[in-house]
């Protein structure tokens, strides 16, 4: 499985002070990354399936669309453009 | 040389704590939190529109927004046309002959004033549709990227950001035509961006197979996550923000949250061995929907990683998928040339 470490080691084949620089983004970049707060996956699971149950009746596709309040049903379509 | 030895041990080092962080916060996963959920019931949608009119493949569709064009869409063939489509009539509002016939991408403006589209050409072309004499123009052509135009999205009627085949993102100033950010960090071709609910952030899909979380003020890469095996053609946030979900050639789509920093769950099927090409999600971010290269559309229950339906109709490829922005309906497009209205 390719990670970062297998592109980070492609830039380290070339040589030239071009690379140095860029190398040099690449760590300060991975320090920047490294450094953000992390919340606890429990925590992150639940507030996604909180807002799936909270918005799961407003969700057209989900509970269906009846033929009478279906915009896309053949029969009486009346739209206001 | 000692310099660079240096400093690629402190990649690989930093690469170790991100790891490890991730680790130390991964107290459970989605699968074990969710258990307690019963799975959605079968979904099965039915194709209640065809839009024919294109001539050739379709690569691209985008929904309108704004609520006086929710039901209309914009699509892109390679007959050389961007067609804006009444779904509902399944009239053609406007049919726009395209310079190059390349195209990959397009984009509806949120105001629903201007479209926009690209592809081999490199650049972005953006079309008024409310031109005084009627007449739909090109506004700005939008050059700069060395490589191929992958996907473009408006944050307004003055600024859109574009993926390029040349491994950057570009947030451009539509007025003066000009850059005014270049996103720069993947390592291949950016094949898909997708811009947060909220218009602060977008995200990146790409052939160097991470998705990439970008802060379009602070013109810099928040967050980098990997795990796919292969090329991300496709990318979306999940309804609330929080979360990303990407659709890659390695025939898995992925969902990982953004405060967690890590993947949270794969969707995947010993059955299913071709790649996929889009993704949608529907409003409640429960289902998701996904093209891949054969001729199907999967929708996925997005927290029990398990099928729950099939969109069957197409001939060819599903090159794109979107959901209607009231969640009404999803349409999806193709390589046969159609373009279908489900729900």
């Amino acid at each position: 499985m390719c990670d970062h470490r297998c592109f980070v080691y492609e830039i380290v084949k070339m040589s030239g002070s071009s690379n140095l620089v860029a190398m040099k983004k690449i760590v300060q970049q991975l320090r920047f990354e490294a450094s953000i707060n992390r919340v606890k996956v429990s925590q992150a699971a639940a507030d996604l399936q909180q807002f799936c149950m909270q918005n799961a009746l407003q969700d057209p596709l989900l509970t269906g669309v009846s033929s009478s309040t279906n915009p896309f049903r053949p029969q009486k379509v009346c739209s206001f453009l | 040389m000692g310099e660079m030895e240096e400093l690629r041990k402190e990649a690989d080092n930093l690469k170790d704590q991100i790891t490890e962080a991730r680790k130390v916060v991964q107290d459970t996963t989605l699968q074990e939190a969710v258990a307690g959920t019963t799975l959605v019931g079968r979904v099965q949608l039915k194709t209640r529109k065809t839009l024919r009119g294109h001539l050739a493949k379709i690569y691209a569709m985008h929904w309108g927004t704004d609520t006086n064009c929710s039901k209309l869409c914009v699509s892109a063939s390679q007959d050389g046309k961007l067609i804006v489509w009444d779904t509902l009539t399944t009239n053609k509002v406007n049919a726009i002959p395209l310079k190059s016939s390349w195209v990959m991408t397009c984009a509806y403006a949120p105001s629903g004033n201007m479209v926009a589209c690209g592809g081999l050409d490199n650049m972005c072309s953006i079309y008024n549709l409310k031109g005084k004499d009627g007449n739909v123009k090109v506004m700005r052509e939008l050059a700069a990227h060395t490589g191929y135009l992958s996907c473009c999205r408006f944050l307004n009627d003055s600024e859109i950001i574009t993926s390029s085949g040349d491994c950057t993102c570009i947030l451009w100033d539509i007025e003066t035509g000009t850059e005014k950010t270049i996103f720069a960090g993947h390592l291949g071709d950016c094949m898909s961006l997708a811009v947060s609910p909220d218009f602060k952030m977008f995200i990146s899909g790409a052939c160097d197979f991470t998705a990439k979380l970008w802060d379009i003020r602070e013109a810099t890469c928040r967050q980098t996550f990997s795990g796919h095996e292969s090329d991300i053609n496709a990318i979306g946030f999940f309804p609330n923000g929080n979360a990303v979900i990407t659709g890659s050639d390695d025939a898995t789509c992925k969902l990982y949250d953004l405060r967690a920093d890590q993947e949270l769950i794969t969707y995947q099927d010993s059955g299913i061995m071709c790649g996929v090409t889009s993704l949608a999600a529907s409003l409640s971010g429960r289902l998701l929907l996904a093209g891949y290269d054969d001729f199907n559309v999967n929708i996925w229950d997005m927290l029990k990683a398990e099928r729950v339906g099939v969109l069957a109709g197409h001939d060819n490829r599903v090159s794109c998928i979107g959901v209607s922005s009231d969640g009404m309906a999803c349409c999806t497009g193709s390589w046969d040339s159609f373009l279908k209205i489900w729900n």
